[in-house]
């Protein structure tokens, strides 16, 4: 208890170096805690995939369609219990700073699919029932205040013209994880006004979204569905919805990785300041350890005040950062939006912020420790005075 | 019939200590042998390098003497290790330094109580030890004051607080006036002797002060790491 009451009036002691070490610690966790989220986000996509789901799309690549004659195919598959199909539209609001993916869908199997898009039952009917419908996330309507019967136009890059929707329904996410920020239309209207303006493009899907009975037949299902159509003019890949999101991730790993590597540097950083704080605090306690050893207190108990008092200091800063990361994040998140749609603080980034914090301490205290223990009393006592 | 003299508390035969100063070694003590009777006051003279602190250290457990045997209170306390050490010192040795060495982010009061955390004593029992070790220095108005706001008389006072609380049989004192002015000084010494003469503490003190000096019953000189023969004080009382 005494040893508690020196240790917390000693990380107070000298108030500014306190003070402007817990700010460096307070900025370094918050940073951190930002980065992690950011790396979070990169993969907010792959969190909220399904091991149910699978994803079939050309062999060649992305940007080549598959016919819409392979859903029948697809669908006698042993395993697959859900079909549904789509295309990436690309279509551009106002301008192109005001990015947001669309996708045109089979609506009904695709609601069917994610039932962690939540519409209510009149909207949804009232999407299913208009062909030129679509619904919203919650995010992507309140950031361009659109309400249910607005008729919003979007101008198609890849399927040229300008393309008039009506909004339907606004989704919200079954949790925190669920992308809010997707603009969804019915495939059938794309199709076919294709049919009319290129008729060569009409009928063909970017992609195939497929729901298995059960996770352990993912891998049979996909391999059968690929074997379907081995040597066909269009061959398939298939994958895991969880592995198809990887594979866009991988794509911009280097940057993963760079904000990773930064991450840490912020932490390597905090720990020398750290570090450097305690040097300095112990060198000026010396000879506090030195009467403390006289008067019969073992290396233990100077180790404690030592480690203890790092960890009161990091403790605080990191507690603080933690604290301002929510509304930081927030804000962050509501700024870059368009490229995060889902930006939360994970309940592990708090734990990497703890883990982070205590291995600062620990460390910026092993060096002070073993230079208060080791250093002899009566050395220790003629620095006093 | 005769009177058998009493067993000696302090017995430091044949001890010798030397420093390392990077390739030189520097003797220190050469050879010290002594006896201190208990409820005896002893004070080390000597200038500046004799080697009167490093005698007290070692007399103290604070220090380890590379020969010789340092027996007290019938402890040889060359042969215990580190931990034994520190556990000996904190039941058997108050200490009273130049610079009254309090922790300063503790009141008087917690000052007075550290060393009695050591000891296994209840909460309640170390406050009531410290308050009577407070009160006995007449320092009972300032329990909660902070050595920086404490003149430097008190400091010692609470330093001598601090000394006696666990009740040692042995105080060792460094200097305990070198700090101070005259009447604070004089009031230390008072005390010191006191303990002394009403509680039986036999006390080992290091000064370069005369009239400090004086109040002991026995002056031993040292000079280049050598003990003078015994040489009992003047009292100027």
């Amino acid at each position: 208890m005494i040893l508690l009451r020196i240790l917390i009036r000693n990380a107070f002691r000298n108030r500014l170096r306190t003070g402007l070490t817990i700010l460096g610690i307070t900025i370094a966790i918050l940073a951190f805690g930002l980065l992690r989220t950011v790396v979070s986000a990169w993969y907010a996509g792959v969190a909220a995939s399904s091991a149910t789901r699978l994803v079939t799309r050309n062999a060649v690549s992305l940007i080549f369609p598959l016919p819409l004659a392979y859903k029948d195919k697809i669908r006698q598959v042993d395993g697959v219990s859900h079909v549904s199909w789509g295309n990436w539209f690309g279509g551009i609001y106002v301008s192109e700073k005001n990015f947001f993916a669309n996708f045109c869908v089979d609506p009904q199997s695709y609601l069917a699919l994610y039932p962690e898009y939540i519409l209510s039952d009149r909207e949804r009917k009232a999407f299913l029932s208009d062909r030129k419908g679509f619904v919203a996330g919650r995010k992507l309507a309140d950031r361009f205040g659109w309400k249910p019967g607005d008729t919003v136009t979007l101008k198609g890059v890849i399927f040229p013209g300008n393309w008039d929707f009506v909004l339907r329904g606004i989704y919200r996410g079954r949790d925190r994880t669920i992308d809010e920020t997707q603009f969804l239309f019915q495939w059938e209207y794309l199709n076919e006004t294709v049919r009319q303006r290129y008729p060569s493009r009409a009928d063909q899907v970017g992609f195939y979204m497929i729901g298995v009975a059960s996770p352990e037949r993912a891998v049979d299902v996909a391999g059968a569905i690929d074997r379907l159509f081995k040597n066909s003019l269009a061959e398939t890949l298939t994958e895991t919805e969880k592995a198809f999101q990887l594979g866009f991730i991988a794509m911009t790993e280097a940057i993963v990785m760079a904000i990773q590597l930064v991450s840490i540097v912020i932490i390597v950083i905090i720990m020398a300041v750290v570090a450097n704080t305690m040097a300095m605090t112990t060198r000026e306690r010396i000879g506090d350890y030195a009467i403390l050893k006289t008067l019969g207190f073992g290396g233990r108990q100077i180790a404690l005040l030592i480690f203890g008092e790092a960890l009161v200091i990091t403790g605080i800063g990191a507690a603080i950062g933690m604290a301002l990361t929510y509304p930081a994040a927030r804000a962050f998140g509501s700024t870059l939006s368009n490229f995060f749609p889902v930006f939360n603080v994970a309940r592990e980034t708090l734990w990497l912020d703890l883990g982070a914090a205590l291995v600062v301490a620990v460390v910026a205290a092993v060096i002070p420790t073993q230079r208060a223990i080791g250093i002899r009393i009566a050395d220790g006592l003629r620095r006093i005075g | 019939m005769t009177t058998e003299a009493p067993a000696p508390i302090i017995d430091v035969r044949g001890v010798s200590k030397s420093y390392r100063r990077g390739e030189v070694v520097v003797p220190v003590l050469h050879d010290i042998t002594f006896t201190i009777a208990p409820g005896e006051f002893l004070s080390l003279m000597g200038p500046s390098g004799s080697g009167k602190s490093t005698l007290l250290n070692l007399v103290a457990g604070i220090d380890q003497a590379d020969s010789g045997r340092i027996v007290v209170e019938g402890v040889d306390i060359t042969r215990l290790t580190e931990t034994e050490l520190a556990r000996w010192r904190a039941n058997s040795v108050g200490f009273i330094f130049q610079f009254y060495n309090l922790i300063p982010v503790l009141t008087a009061l917690e000052n007075v109580e550290l060393p009695l955390h050591l000891s296994g004593l209840s909460r309640r029992a170390r406050r009531e030890h410290a308050l009577t070790a407070l009160d006995l220095v007449g320092l009972s108005h300032r329990l909660d004051h902070f050595p920086g706001q404490l003149s430097g008389g008190e400091q010692q006072r609470v330093a001598i607080a601090r000394a006696v609380v666990t009740d040692p049989t042995v105080l060792v004192a460094d200097e305990p006036t070198g700090d101070l002015d005259r009447v604070s000084a004089g009031e230390v010494l008072d005390m010191m002797a006191r303990l002394n003469r009403e509680l039986g503490k036999t006390i080992v003190m290091v000064t370069h002060d005369p009239r400090a000096a004086a109040r002991a019953h026995l002056k031993r000189h040292l000079d280049k790491g050598v003990l003078s023969a015994d040489d009992p004080a003047e009292n100027p009382d």
